[in-house]
């Protein structure tokens, strides 16, 4: 340091007052109570300079999307949106879940066509630009993993378990498509025709099956996402968005699509994406995603402080709108409603928050949704009445967080009595999808 | 004007966009280069193979990942022990035998998806006799007679008795049935 800028600095001292200065001496951020002549130094230089494509701050790098490091391969798998690190409704395009099969592939949309075959009048050959000159609808959908909430089938529950890795396998996009019913009525429907057999241009050629009923009612050929061309994680150019049902059916990277008057029962519908029942038998085609719901802040490894805290989650249903949130202060013996930040649209996400003054004591926080359907998410152990501990999927129960005394956040599940060998049912056990197998 | 919206009407005849290009069958059958193979069989090709071959095709494309006789390694296990698959059981052990509801699918996803790294690669012929061998291994078959687009249907599953429609769907779609 020269002897000009020492004197800068003391004379800057004198005249902010003492607490100033021992940060800027030491080059150290500042204590929260205090701040540093660091941030002037921006107003007197010029910035950075314009730019084509906009870059998030250098400052928020951490934020990202959990890859779990026990994957068997990043081919075929999943990562979790980082929940407790974001804010409103929308999922930026860069942090929606990612759960493919067989890679991300590499569309060239020049090259790219979608087929409409089978039971139709005229079998169609759209390209992308095809696509966008038909009448476009937009609107804002959750996408969820019918894997998401799998960490729930852990028993004991998994202390540190974080909104992430607790329900990140659902985003939230504003999602712009020709609606599919559109282009089945271009290419005219035969009779007969129940069923359609969408196909990926994957790797895994991934297929499922999905009624002709739920396509003509509200079911998107998307080729934007909040804005801006597909992320080619979420199936550039163009993939099926399938309100309200499991993102395993909402095939991306679109480039067939098959009328027929039977379903394929595809893998990813027999022996994926099936579940098990506590009474031992297996569903098929459990599509609609039940009413969810979790506190994003405070939540699992957060650390508060006594005092004012607004309560913030994300609520969505399968079956509509939803309806209300409720949230619970002492472990579910007494319940408050919560408020929900408009607009309410069907089968979107919804922020819910709550006010709330932390006396310091140690206390469980929880949420739960319910529809406009009149379903409410279930207590675990309503949860696993009906639904087999070796299952899946579809693990909609409360998720609970312990505040301890040190303001220290946990998972705040309890385990379950009865429960399997941990040995046996460790996050080793389960499926691809739900990303940490 | 007049002109324009007598256009679109015109286009608009029928509710149709007149957007797309027609494909014949044969254009469509070259744009599906995996076909869908459905329960009932519709989709199967010509060709067959046996327990004997799918033996060599297995140990040769697909036992570095599944195990050398199907028990599962780095990926999934595909022969099953337990059976029936019930709600103590681990979803480490679901496999084709006590998993997999319908025999077609095998045929369907191995053509379609497999091997993981170089899907494509196998026959018709290929992918019948690795079918055979895994359901051989599963204890499905007795492997006395090749798989093929007549035998292959008619294979019974033993987790197909366990299946069930779920009943949120069967509510709003009272016309599915599974096959």
């Amino acid at each position: 340091m020269n002897r000009r800028k020492l004197l800068r600095l003391l004379s800057q001292g004198l005249a902010l007052g003492s607490f100033a200065k021992l940060s800027s001496a030491t080059g150290q951020a500042p204590s929260p109570r205090s701040f540093s002549e660091k941030s002037f130094e921006s107003m007197k230089t010029l910035g950075a300079p314009l730019r084509e494509y906009g870059e998030r701050s250098e400052f928020e790098k951490e934020v990202v999307r959990y890859i779990s490091p026990n994957l068997r391969t990043r081919h075929s798998g999943a990562d979790f949106t980082p929940l407790e690190k974001l804010e409103g409704v929308i999922t930026p395009s860069s942090l929606h879940f990612e759960r493919h099969h067989g890679g991300v592939p590499s569309v060239d949309p020049a090259e790219y066509r979608l087929v409409i075959h089978g039971l139709v009048e005229r079998p169609l050959m759209f390209t992308l630009q095809d696509l966008k000159r038909f009448p476009s609808v937009t609107r804002t959908y959750f996408i969820e993993c019918a894997g998401n909430g799998q960490n729930g089938y852990r028993n004991p529950p998994d202390p540190t378990l974080t909104a992430t890795r607790s329900r990140g396998l659902m985003s939230n996009s504003s999602w712009t498509g020709v609606p599919l019913a559109i282009l089945l009525k271009e290419a005219g429907v035969k009779a007969g025709a129940r069923w359609l057999i969408p196909e990926g241009q994957d790797a895994a050629a991934y297929t499922r099956s999905l009624p002709l009923e739920k396509a003509l009612e509200d079911v998107l050929v998307a080729y934007a996402q909040n804005g801006e061309a597909l992320r080619p994680e979420q199936g550039y150019p163009v993939r099926l968005v399938v309100p309200g049902w499991e993102g395993s059916i909402q095939v991306k990277w679109l480039r067939r699509i098959e009328v027929a008057d039977a379903p394929v029962m595809s893998k990813d519908e027999t022996s994926e994406y099936t579940d098990v029942m506590a009474d031992g038998t297996i569903r098929a085609f459990t599509w609609v995603m039940d009413p969810e719901s979790i506190i994003t802040y405070p939540s699992g490894q957060q650390a508060i402080s006594r005092g004012f805290h607004e309560i913030r989650g994300l609520a969505w249903s399968g079956h509509g709108r939803i309806r209300r949130v409720e949230v619970s202060l002492d472990g579910g013996n007494s319940w408050k409603q919560a408020s929900l930040e408009g607009p309410l649209e069907p089968l979107a996400a919804v922020r819910f928050k709550y006010n709330w003054v932390w006396d310091g004591k140690p206390t469980t926080i929880m949420s739960r949704a319910t529809d406009e359907a009149g379903n409410t998410q279930p207590t675990p152990e309503e949860f696993f009445a009906r639904w087999g501990r070796n299952n899946r999927y579809h693990y909609n129960a409360i998720q609970a967080w312990h505040v301890g005394a040190d303001g220290k956040v946990l998972n705040g599940d309890k385990a379950l009595p009865g429960a399997l060998a941990p040995s046996r049912l460790g996050a080793a056990g389960r499926g691809g999808c739900g990303g940490e197998a | 004007m007049g002109l324009a919206v007598a256009l679109s009407a015109l286009v608009l005849a029928q509710g149709r966009y007149q957007i797309g290009q027609p494909l014949s069958e044969e254009e469509v059958r070259r744009w599906n280069v995996r076909p869908s193979v459905l329960a009932t069989g519709a989709g199967l090709p010509p060709g067959e193979g046996t327990v004997d071959q799918g033996a060599q095709v297995y140990a040769a494309q697909c036992a570095a990942c599944h195990g050398g006789s199907g028990e599962g390694g780095a990926f999934n296990r595909l022969v099953a022990e337990p059976f029936p698959v019930t709600k103590e059981t681990n979803p480490r052990d679901f496999a084709i035998g006590n998993y997999w509801p319908y025999p077609t699918t095998l045929f369907d996803y191995i053509r379609r998806a497999m091997p993981f790294a170089t899907p494509g690669i196998l026959s018709d012929d290929e992918v019948y006799a690795v079918v055979a061998y895994l359901l051989y291994q599963n204890g499905i078959i007795d492997g006395s007679q090749p798989m093929n687009a007549a035998t292959l249907p008619e294979v019974e599953m033993p987790a197909r008795a366990l299946l069930q429609l779920d009943p949120t769907t069967q509510k709003k779609f009272p016309w599915i049935t599974l096959p």
